[in-house]
């Protein structure tokens, strides 16, 4: 099973065995990282699953939809190059190890 | 330790209370009390992912049951709050347990608004608000050919969607002139009626539902008071909600449109709070007093109330922002357009890319997006801030709304 490595603000790491399929957000909630809100339940209206991505994996995801890329434009803390909604990045096999670090706030 | 904080419904607005609570430092016991019998879970789907079984219910609960645990957060579902002594400051349950409290969280929500019209009660009449009803509808929806959906507001309208996407004859019966009237512009409307039509779903406006037909205590038809009979099998009503405010008339505290809170969301009585679907608070964008049911007023009231009981006395002023999908198109909208007096647009139906801005005096008061999600999202900065936009710069698309916004700071997400 892929492997995700949620980063927190503080420099915590928490690394979780995801089912490929499931969203990293979903695999955040239900693995209790407090740092992912997830408001909207994954469907792009709010920014609070913000996470940026790792640089070596950043390029080996597919690209974000206007819709996600607007919605990094009103992060509680400012988007970065990396900056990903965790909602939209689904794990797969291709992506075991994937580093995401989270942002000081989500709201 | 002292009796805490009791949050009354287990809804977005009350656990999301809860969360933030602990999120803000607060230290003292949380007890999270709802009357469903379910952990708490996320509505929106429910007419959408849900009932299209896209999304089982480990996807769309707020939080894995061991969160609770987790964060200290004692949570009881399946128990009806029946008594609020504000004398003892304590609840009393259908139970007859109590609980004693420092501060009170009402987040009570709504119900469907019923039909009383003859006919209402046969079966093959649902409403879907709650899990256990959206289960129901799923499961009649397998075996139903002929649906007919009384109301065109966002619920029908969704619930449309899903049972054309499902293969069924579908037809939406709206009693107003326009579908979503009460929410959008006409322009959106039009969008919409034309999106049902391509789609096959029949849509009927200013349709006076005046009694369902049924024989032998099952559903057979809807009638019109002009005499049309729309056949069906299964019947969805969607014709708005009634906020839960007896908790609080019992507890004599004012209600209006909903439990009546100050810019502070607390009641009359400074201890009780009241937030999410159930509670009239005076809403800066909408210039009066209103009552929201969305998921960014109950988690945002939510989290406004959490810091003023974690000790950060905090004014509710966020930005009102909400969504609906139907088929493959997501509105999105931002601010309150109620009393606008002048819209201008961008893009346009045909290219399925359409913005309409909404002005009253002069101001930018609310944007309606259709794939055009950037002018949703710098929309809900630019009116959140009052950044001065007149309806000829929002008809411009050379107007970079972006730019404009990028003046100000990260609005709130």
């Amino acid at each position: 099973m892929p492997k995700v490595v949620y980063v927190s603000h503080a420099g915590d790491s928490r690394e979780i065995d995801v089912p490929a399929g499931t969203t990293v957000m979903a695999a955040a909630l239900k693995n209790g990282i407090d740092g992912i809100v997830a408001e909207c339940g994954g469907v792009c209206m709010c920014s609070t699953c913000h996470v940026f991505v790792d640089d070596n994996f950043f390029d080996r995801l597919p690209p974000a939809q206007d819709t996600e890329e607007a919605v990094l434009e009103i992060a509680a803390v400012e988007r970065r190059p990396t900056s990903r909604l965790s909602c939209q990045i689904k794990v797969t096999q291709d992506l075991d190890g994937l580093i995401v670090r989270l942002p000081e706030k989500q709201r | 330790m002292g009796s805490g904080t009791v949050i009354v419904g287990t809804g977005q607005a009350g656990f999301q209370t809860a969360a933030s609570l602990r999120t803000e430092g607060y230290q003292e016991k949380i007890t999270l009390i709802g009357e469903e019998p379910h952990i708490p879970y996320q509505r929106p789907p429910l007419s959408k992912g849900f009932a299209l079984g896209q999304q089982d219910f480990e996807s769309i609960e707020l939080r894995p049951r061991s969160f609770y645990q987790d964060h200290r957060i004692d949570l009881i579902p399946g128990k009806k709050v029946t008594a609020v002594d504000r004398g003892q400051r304590s609840v009393t349950l259908a139970s007859g347990e109590s609980f004693l409290y420092e501060k009170l969280v009402l987040a009570v929500g709504a119900r469907n608004r019923k039909l009383s019209i003859k006919g209402a009660k046969l079966d093959g009449v649902l409403y879907l608000r709650s899990l256990d009803e959206a289960v129901v509808v799923k499961e009649r929806l397998k075996n139903a050919q002929q649906i007919v959906v009384i109301g065109g507001g966002f619920i029908g309208l969704e619930l449309a969607a899903v049972a054309c996407s499902l293969g069924k004859s579908v037809t939406v019966l709206e009693a107003l002139p326009r579908l979503m009237s009460r929410a959008v512009a006409p322009l959106i409307s039009e969008f919409y009626s034309g999106l049902h039509a391509s789609k096959g779903v029949k849509v009927v406006c200013g349709a006076s539902v005046s009694e369902i037909a049924g024989s032998g205590g099952k559903v057979q038809a809807v009638l019109l008071a002009n005499g049309t009979r729309y056949s069906a099998d299964l019947v969805l009503v969607g014709v708005g909600v009634v906020p839960s405010t007896e908790l609080a008339r019992n507890s004599m505290l004012p209600v209006a449109n909903g439990i009546a809170v100050n810019e502070y969301l607390q009641t009359s009585d400074e201890n009780i709070f009241a937030i999410g679907d159930c509670a009239e608070h005076p809403c800066a964008f909408a210039g009066e007093r209103v009552r929201l049911e969305s998921v960014q007023n109950a988690a945002d009231q939510a989290q406004c109330v959490a810091a003023t009981i974690a000790g950060r006395r905090n004014v509710y002023r966020a930005l009102p922002w909400f969504w609906t999908d139907q088929f493959d198109v997501k509105l999105q909208m931002a601010g309150i357009s109620n009393g606008h007096d002048c819209v201008v647009s961008r893009g346009n139906a045909e290219s399925r890319k359409l913005s309409v801005f909404y002005f009253k005096e002069g101001r930018l008061i609310a944007i309606d997006s259709i794939n055009r999600p950037l002018d949703h999202m710098m929309g809900r900065k630019l009116i959140a801030a009052g950044v001065p936009l007149t309806p000829a710069q929002a008809a411009d698309e050379s107007v970079d709304l972006k730019k404009l916004a990028g003046s100000i700071g990260a609005a709130h997400g």
